[in-house]
């Protein structure tokens, strides 16, 4: 349910780009989530179907780029990446606290004809 | 955004305009623009003078029962108001106003969390219902009932109070890490039901510690009003408690 109000959210935009821009249609659509943002890829692919149905974009390729969650890891002093569900640096097995990537959902750009 | 409430501020900057060639680079942050809208709302809660808190927790962990109980036992003279995300009824927010709390209910329609373009129109509902921010001293935010993406979205909240119940397991902080350690105030709720339900106390404050371990740790029932008043110590500087006192 958070994908169908996010691609709500999206396809406004992407519909008021692709106005702005006078295009006739929408042809790509590319977004970049973080897998900490609580947005699952596929529930996102069917949002965007049923919310740009019957628009300018209703054949748009969906390109998801996934951002994997990246830490600060303080006794170390550098970053480090995880599976969605861990948090603990794989060095020294500190938790982090401080999240640095990995929780933004960014539309990234479009594509439009002509 | 903020065409609505001519408070000065430039709405939220459009794309680029018409570049001619087809790629359209847009780089247009979902978190960005909703951090920049937080930013924008805590400006008006400071101009207003007016305290914020957004309240998380599963379904069920007794926000509501948190919030009527808040306004049962505030001080005479200080002056509460709610808004409330929920997904599609209105009981929470008639709930509150039952109890006594002005309260508008931020309807979110398909969303499973609250953003701060969503509280700011919900500050517009309250001023239309006559409460305006300048007439709020504590402004309660209950958000919908989700421990994982109300984590990412800043309302422009002064505090952020989650709350674990004693009946979902001690090992919620763990498993949602993120909501956890972006709490300033954890509340542990329902602790009239803690033995019933067997709460192993120490490993829950030692689980919360380790995920937040700069959020103030308290535990209250909203069914008997223990630690209500401990919390709202914490939700108001004294001064605002104090200059509420002699209106009452
Ligand atoms: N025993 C007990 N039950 C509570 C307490 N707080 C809430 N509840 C119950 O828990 C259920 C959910 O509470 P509610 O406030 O609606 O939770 P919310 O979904 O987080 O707003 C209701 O049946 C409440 O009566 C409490 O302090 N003690
Ligand atoms: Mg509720
Ligand atoms: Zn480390
Ligand atoms: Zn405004
Ligand atoms: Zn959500």
């Amino acid at each position: 349910m958070h994908e169908l109000s996010l691609m709500q959210t999206l396809g406004e935009r992407v519909l008021s780009v692709a106005a702005a821009e006078g295009a006739e249609k929408v042809v790509a659509i590319r977004l970049r989530i973080g897998t900490l943002a609580g947005v699952d890829p596929d529930a996102l692919r069917f949002a965007a179907e049923v919310v740009l149905a019957d628009t300018l974009a209703a054949n748009a390729t969906l390109t998801i780029e996934e951002i994997p969650a990246t830490w600060w890891c303080a006794p170390c002093g550098a970053d480090f990446t995880t599976p969605p569900d861990a948090r603990a640096c794989p060095r020294c097995g500190a938790l982090s606290a401080r999240l640095l990537r990995g929780q933004d959902l960014s539309l990234v750009s479009v594509e439009l004809v002509p | 955004m903020c065409g609505h409430c001519a408070c000065g501020e430039p709405p939220v900057p459009e794309a680029p305009p018409a570049a001619a060639g087809r790629p359209v680079s847009l780089e247009d942050s979902l978190l960005a623009r909703n951090n920049h809208l937080a930013a924008h709302n805590r400006e008006h809660f400071r101009a207003a003078g007016v305290r914020v808190v957004n309240v998380l927790s599963s379904p069920g962990s007794g926000k509501t029962a948190l919030l009527e109980r808040l306004a049962a036992l505030a001080p005479p003279g200080l002056r509460l108001a709610a808004l409330v995300g929920d997904l599609a009824t209105d009981n929470d927010a008639r709930r509150l106003r039952e109890a006594g709390l002005p309260a508008v209910q931020i309807t979110t329609g398909q969303a499973c969390h609250l953003e701060a373009a969503m509280v700011h129109r919900g500050l517009e509902a309250l001023a239309e219902a006559g409460h305006p921010l300048t007439a709020v001293d504590l402004l309660l935010i209950e958000n919908v009932g989700n421990l994982v993406c109300p984590a990412a979205f800043d309302l422009g909240e002064d505090l952020r109070l989650v709350l674990l119940s004693v009946t979902e397991g001690e090992d919620k902080p763990l498993k949602y890490p993120a909501l956890f350690h972006s709490a300033d105030v954890v509340v542990i709720s329902k602790s009239d039901l803690a033995e019933a339900v067997d709460f192993d106390r120490p490993l829950a404050h030692r689980n919360v510690e380790q995920v937040a371990p700069a959020a103030r740790l308290l535990e209250v029932s909203a069914r008997r009003g223990t630690g209500v008043d401990a919390l709202l110590e914490l939700l108001l500087p004294a001064s605002a408690r104090a200059a509420a006192l002699p209106v009452g």
